[in-house]
């Protein structure tokens, strides 16, 4: 059974159909991307797997379990950790700060523990510190690991969101557009984080416009254009797609 | 920051709480540092909703007006030990914050503003409305409140007891804030998708702060009506909430230190301004104005921010 299966999965707002009928699957360990032009509808498609929209039509299933219209912080128990594409970094808080949010559901969280620091509690906290500095150093961010986040440049906080999302221990990531707005030098440097997350056996699906990073790390790629499912395949299959080509012709990227 | 440095700014407060007694020169002044204790406590609650969690709120005055009353209608009409009564209004007032915040809460902005508004204004005329048992707008009397035997008196006594609970507030709220507690209800405001994918129910966690709030706002709601004497339903209207909205922000949003500052001037200043009589309303007015053009953000942080530490206050 495939970790992550989605069935004629559908979404529409109002009269825009976003997501149209689109099925695939994804086998445990890969590094899955979805790709196809703006508007085609792969935010969408993450919010709708994370739960923050809720399909209309169709299923996801987690470990053949169904998780449509399960709120993400419950989804987040499961194992699923996101990136946003428009950042969602927490600006009132440090970077360090951040990222140990993403620990959030393996600790303690009752308020009188808190409020009265018990001592079980306390350490946690000191360890999980030594952890979430140590995911920093993994993103490659140990500079910036007692700075404010509203004080750190766009590609750091790009970097940030996936030391977060790694801090929740997921067994799948979801990337949404990690290199958007990077040089090609920091796409290189995100491109190599994906494939070292990849290697510590957390399965990824990827959304990325740079087609070089895309073809490169990918096992298998959906393409999607105007929300529906255009082909379904390996790099070299996709690259070959007379549609694909067309699609992406059509639309000059 | 752990271990000693942790604590080095409570250590400063408790070492200030110590020699206040020593520069105090008579009760008067007494008076106005238990005042300015009291509504520090409410300003950190109420700072933990707005400042940190992003939450408004402008009917805290009912929660503590529900303490209050607590505290003078149950021993008074129904023999209650103070203790008792106290009990009693903070579980009353942290189960309407709990039963009105889940519905409360799925709304935002300024929804949130009106829903929190009403539910100040109802608790008031309550109050006013029910004469037989709290006296109506004249107030009533409140007995006083002891201890193992021993009985608070005086406003020596009570600057102690407040210096105490002042001191462990801010303990508590410090810890709070560095906790997965803290950091959830920071992560919300900060963006609630983010706190949500990361498996933060967001709403559970607004709930449990604004009931918190809650609860100490109608403890000290309880302590204020001992320590005066007498109640009346000032206590619990709008002014009285806006006041302590007033005190966070001009302190400073997300500053735990802000609410301690935010009181002490909010309660110094009328005072102070006492002598521009008549015009101490307008002198006031401007104040705050000023204060919020040039520190939008609160004196705290501002000054944190001047003196160099990241632009962040340390919490
Ligand atoms: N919340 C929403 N309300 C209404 N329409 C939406 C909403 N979210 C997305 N859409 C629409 O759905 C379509 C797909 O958008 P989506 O953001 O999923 O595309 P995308 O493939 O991620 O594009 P990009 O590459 O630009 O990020 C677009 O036409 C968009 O305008
Ligand atoms: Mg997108």
């Amino acid at each position: 059974m495939a970790l992550l299966e989605v069935d004629n999965l559908s979404k529409a707002f109002g009269g825009v159909k976003a997501v149209q009928d689109v099925s695939f699957a994804v086998e445990r360990g890969l590094v899955y991307s979805v790709i196809g032009p703006n508007g085609a509808g792969k935010t969408t498609l993450f919010n709708l797997i994370t739960g923050i929209y809720t399909p209309s039509e169709g299923d996801i299933r987690l470990e053949g379990q169904s998780i449509a219209g399960i709120a993400p912080h419950a989804l987040a128990l499961k194992g699923m950790a996101r990136t946003f594409q428009n950042l969602q970094v927490c600006m009132n808080m440090t970077a360090l700060e951040n990222v140990m949010v993403g620990a959030h559901l393996q600790l303690d969280r009752n308020l009188v523990k808190a409020m009265l620091r018990f001592p079980g509690l306390a350490r946690r906290d000191r360890e999980l510190r030594d952890e979430a500095r140590e995911l920093m150093r993994f993103v490659g961010l140990e500079s910036y690991w007692n700075l404010g986040a509203s004080s750190m440049p766009y590609g750091a906080l790009k970097r940030l969101e996936i030391a977060r999302a790694l801090a929740a221990k997921p067994q799948i990531l979801f990337l949404d557009e990690p290199a958007a707005g990077l040089n090609s030098r920091e796409t290189a440097e995100i491109d190599e984080l994906v494939r070292k997350v990849a290697d510590n056996n957390v399965t990824v699906v990827l959304v990325e416009h740079d087609m070089k990073m895309v073809m490169n790390i990918s096992d298998r790629i959906l393409v999607l254009d105007y929300g529906k499912k255009l082909t379904e395949g390996t790099a070299r299959e996709v690259r070959e797609n007379p549609d694909v080509i067309a699609a992406y012709l059509g639309s000059n990227v | 920051m752990s271990g000693v440095r942790r604590h080095y700014s409570l250590m400063l407060l408790a070492a200030v709480l110590l020699l206040l007694p020593l520069v105090l020169p008579n009760n008067f002044y007494y008076d106005i540092v238990i005042r300015m204790a009291i509504n520090a406590i409410i300003a950190l609650g109420l700072n933990l909703l707005i400042g940190f969690a992003g939450q408004i709120s402008l009917g805290h005055a009912g929660f503590i007006g529900i303490g209050a009353y607590a505290s003078a209608i149950l021993p008074t009409h129904f023999g209650w030990h103070p203790l008792l009564a106290m009990a009693a209004g903070a579980a009353i007032a942290s189960s309407i914050a709990a039963i009105l915040a889940r519905p409360i809460f799925r709304l935002k902005g300024q929804y949130l503003a009106m829903a929190t508004l009403g539910m100040g204004i109802i608790i008031a005329i309550v109050i006013k409305n029910e004469a037989a048992y709290t006296g109506g707008p004249d107030g009533m009397p409140v007995a006083p409140i002891g201890l193992m035997g021993f009985e608070i008196a005086g406003e020596k006594q009570w600057y102690w007891v407040l210096a105490a609970t002042l001191l462990f507030s801010f303990w508590a709220a410090k810890n709070l804030i560095d906790s997965p507690f803290g950091r959830a209800l920071r992560a919300l405001h900060g963006s609630e998708v983010a706190a949500q994918v990361m498996g933060v129910d967001i709403v559970r966690y607004k709930v449990a702060i604004f009931v918190l709030s809650a609860f100490f706002a109608s403890l000290m709601g309880s302590v204020t009506a001992h320590y005066i004497g007498f109640v009346t339903p000032n206590i619990a209207d709008f002014f009285h909430s806006i006041e302590l909205v007033t005190m966070v922000v001009i302190g400073g949003m997300a500053s735990i230190y802000g609410s301690l500052i935010g009181a002490v001037l909010l309660t110094a200043l009328p005072q102070a301004l006492s002598t521009f009589e008549g015009w101490e309303t307008v002198v006031f007015g401007s104040i705050l104005m000023t204060c919020m053009i040039f520190m939008p953000k609160g004196l705290v942080p501002t000054l944190a921010a001047r003196f160099g530490r990241n632009g962040r206050e340390d919490p």
